[in-house]
């Protein structure tokens, strides 16, 4: 009997070892993985400042660019006015989110506290938007722009952006609001508040993570939109940069100099998540909605 | 209601000292002033109203009167310049019988749908269970990377993934070739690995998206249910079977139908990685073109409607398969 018992000990690995040898064969896995799913952009960046020789004469794998060159990056600045587009890009991505957030919090907090008739038809209305493919609307949009005589204007992708509002903005601001506790709106109606300013007294400042999460998805999709900044604007001096670097790409034929506009388009939406990364994720959560 | 206000602020006087007294009354009669006829319920819906205004605005002239206008304009001939002008079904009619890039580019549409929804369920499904309860240690590194690819913007990762497919020089076919690969496939170049190469580029890029909603729903399955698993001794294998793909059935659901809008919007990228070229165009890519290209207006609203009857379609579809579903 106690032989068997000291022969089965020798041969069962303990629960602790094997759940040690599980992590690291899961954490090399994890490595190897997320290492494949990075490797692109990691490989954009490092071959921003290559030579175009570099990119055609060396295996791929070798990711140090020698000689460190900034050359891509002056050969773009004779092509376009880049800190032009760039400013463009950036001064519609924080314009359209704070307008589309504002109109969109505003009836997200209508629809998730206010009692008023005709609300669930509203709620209903807004959320199928969620389901109409942009190409429906796309056409029409345009006309209507063209006969506002907003082409080649930085207002029509305002109008259209902040105007629509977004149904996932919408849906997430109204998720959060029914969370907080009414007893805080209660009190300030009581003391003679109005309803417009328990909204921006007392709501919004206490929607820091929401307004972030928010912000920083709009943020992302105004910064990477073409299709309707593409119809919109032909003027080359309010070219968002995602614009600029399409048409660069049908006939820029050096690579470096590519990948060069490629960094430069990822980057500012690339520090934001760095630095806001835990709202990236989180506003996904518990949403499932938003657009790409 | 306003009455008890007014008593309780009375008795709340008659405590008071006669000047703090006298001031509230005065206070009491600017806000008399003030007063206007409306009921407290009356000034709540009013600021309901008020509040969703704006949103309903761009709601009725971006969405709903623009789609209104497009069902019109679909029945029209119109370049945009000239008034449109009434030409019935011929549009549709045209369409299905006359159009031969119609069948060609709807079939590469339904291959992308086709090929491209199951295979990102799948992987984005396994990132999240390879993720789900690893709070601690390298974990949001591992989850921040896996969501990189699908917040930077398809353009310029079209660009990038262009050149990775290259035949010749990309890096793709680079590190096959280092691994001792004759011949490797010439992915965009060639038709029948054009659509396969969009198809993994767009996995590569949407997975990490898909993962952070299969999170969401994970989070949601009680701890117990696997504890009780593993006491009746069931593996790995059975729990996925039995607990975790059956209570995820609502996450999978809507992710199935956000993944078919997606499929079916697919543009950026044909556009950029071949240019639009017959064998990997999609039906989106097919309507920027007739619309903003050759400016039939009329023809491109009545693909627009098609495509958009035919996703509206495999919704309902969805949502009436899905009582059967539930068990």
């Amino acid at each position: 009997m106690k032989m068997q018992l000291a022969h089965k000990k020798k041969f069962t690995i303990s629960y602790f070892t094997k759940k040690r040898i599980g992590n690291v064969v899961y954490n090399i896995f994890m490595m190897f993985l997320c290492l494949v799913i990075v490797y692109p952009i990691f490989w954009t960046f490092c071959s921003a400042f290559k030579t175009n020789y570099q990119i055609f004469h060396e295996a791929p794998v070798n990711l140090i660019p020698r000689p460190f060159t900034l050359e891509n990056f002056q050969e773009l600045a004779k092509i376009y006015n880049i800190s032009r587009m760039v400013f463009n890009g950036l001064y519609l991505a924080i314009v359209i989110p704070f307008l589309s957030m504002l109109v969109s919090s505003m009836a997200a907090y209508a629809l998730a506290r206010l009692r008023f008739k005709g609300s669930n038809i509203v709620f209903l209305l807004l959320i199928s938007t969620m389901m109409i493919p942009s190409y429906v609307t796309l056409i029409p949009n345009f006309a209507i722009m063209v006969r506002l005589g907003l082409l080649n204007s930085h207002w029509a992708l305002i109008l259209r952006s902040a105007l629509a509002g977004s149904a996932t903005a919408i849906f997430l601001f109204r998720q959060y609001f029914l969370s907080i506790p009414r007893d805080l709106e209660n009190a300030a109606i009581i003391d003679g508040c109005s309803w417009a300013g328990v909204f921006f007294r007392i709501i919004l400042p206490n929607s820091k993570p929401i307004l972030a999460s928010v912000a920083i998805l709009t943020f992302r999709g105004t910064w990477n939109a073409y299709l309707w900044p593409s119809l919109i604007i032909q003027e080359e001096r309010l070219w968002t940069w995602t614009l600029g670097l399409k048409l660069l790409s049908e006939w820029e034929t050096r690579q470096s100099v590519l990948m060069a506009g490629s960094v430069i388009s990822i980057l500012p939406i690339l520090i934001i998540y760095i630095i806001f990364q835990k709202y990236f994720v989180n506003s996904q959560i518990g949403s499932g909605f938003s657009g790409v | 209601m306003k009455k008890k206000k007014e008593g309780f602020v009375e008795a709340a006087h008659s405590k008071d000292s006669f000047q703090t007294e006298k001031r509230k009354k005065l206070q009491g009669k600017s806000r008399v002033r003030k007063k206007t006829f409306l009921t407290l319920s009356q000034k709540e819906a009013l600021t309901g109203w008020a509040f969703v205004t704006p949103v309903m605005i761009g709601f009725l002239v971006f969405t709903a009167g623009s789609m209104l206008y497009s069902l019109y304009i679909s029945f029209t001939d119109w370049n945009m310049l000239t008034e449109p002008k009434w030409v019935g079904f011929k549009n549709f009619v045209n369409l299905f019988t006359k159009d031969m890039y119609f069948w060609d580019y709807l079939g590469n549409t339904v291959y992308y749908v086709i090929v491209l929804v199951p295979t990102v369920i799948v992987i984005s499904l396994f990132f999240a269970i390879l993720l789900n309860k690893r709070v601690k240690g390298l974990t949001p590194f591992y989850r921040a990377c896996l969501f990189l690819p699908c917040i930077v913007s398809t353009v310029a990762v079209s660009l990038v993934w262009k050149w990775i497919f290259n035949s010749t020089e990309g890096m793709l076919n680079g590190i096959l070739r280092s691994f001792g690969v004759e011949n490797p496939p010439g992915w965009l170049s060639t038709t029948e690995w054009a659509k396969n190469s969009i198809i993994i580029m767009r996995i590569w890029q949407m997975s990490g998206y898909y993962m952070v909603m299969f999170l969401s729903g994970l989070q949601t399955i009680p701890e117990t249910l696997y504890e009780a698993a593993v006491v009746d001794g069931a593996n790995k294998a059975q729990q996925l079977r039995y607990i975790t793909i059956p209570l995820l059935r609502p996450t999978t659901f809507a992710i199935t139908i956000l993944l078919v809008l997606d499929a079916f919007n697919i543009f950026e990228i044909v556009l950029i990685m071949t240019e639009g070229r017959l064998d990997t165009s999609s039906l989106m890519y097919y309507i920027y073109t007739l619309a903003f290209e050759n400016y039939r207006m009329g023809y491109a609203s009545a693909l627009a409607w098609v495509l958009f009857l035919i996703i509206l379609g495999f919704t309902i579809l969805r949502f009436v398969t899905r009582k059967d579903e539930k068990m």
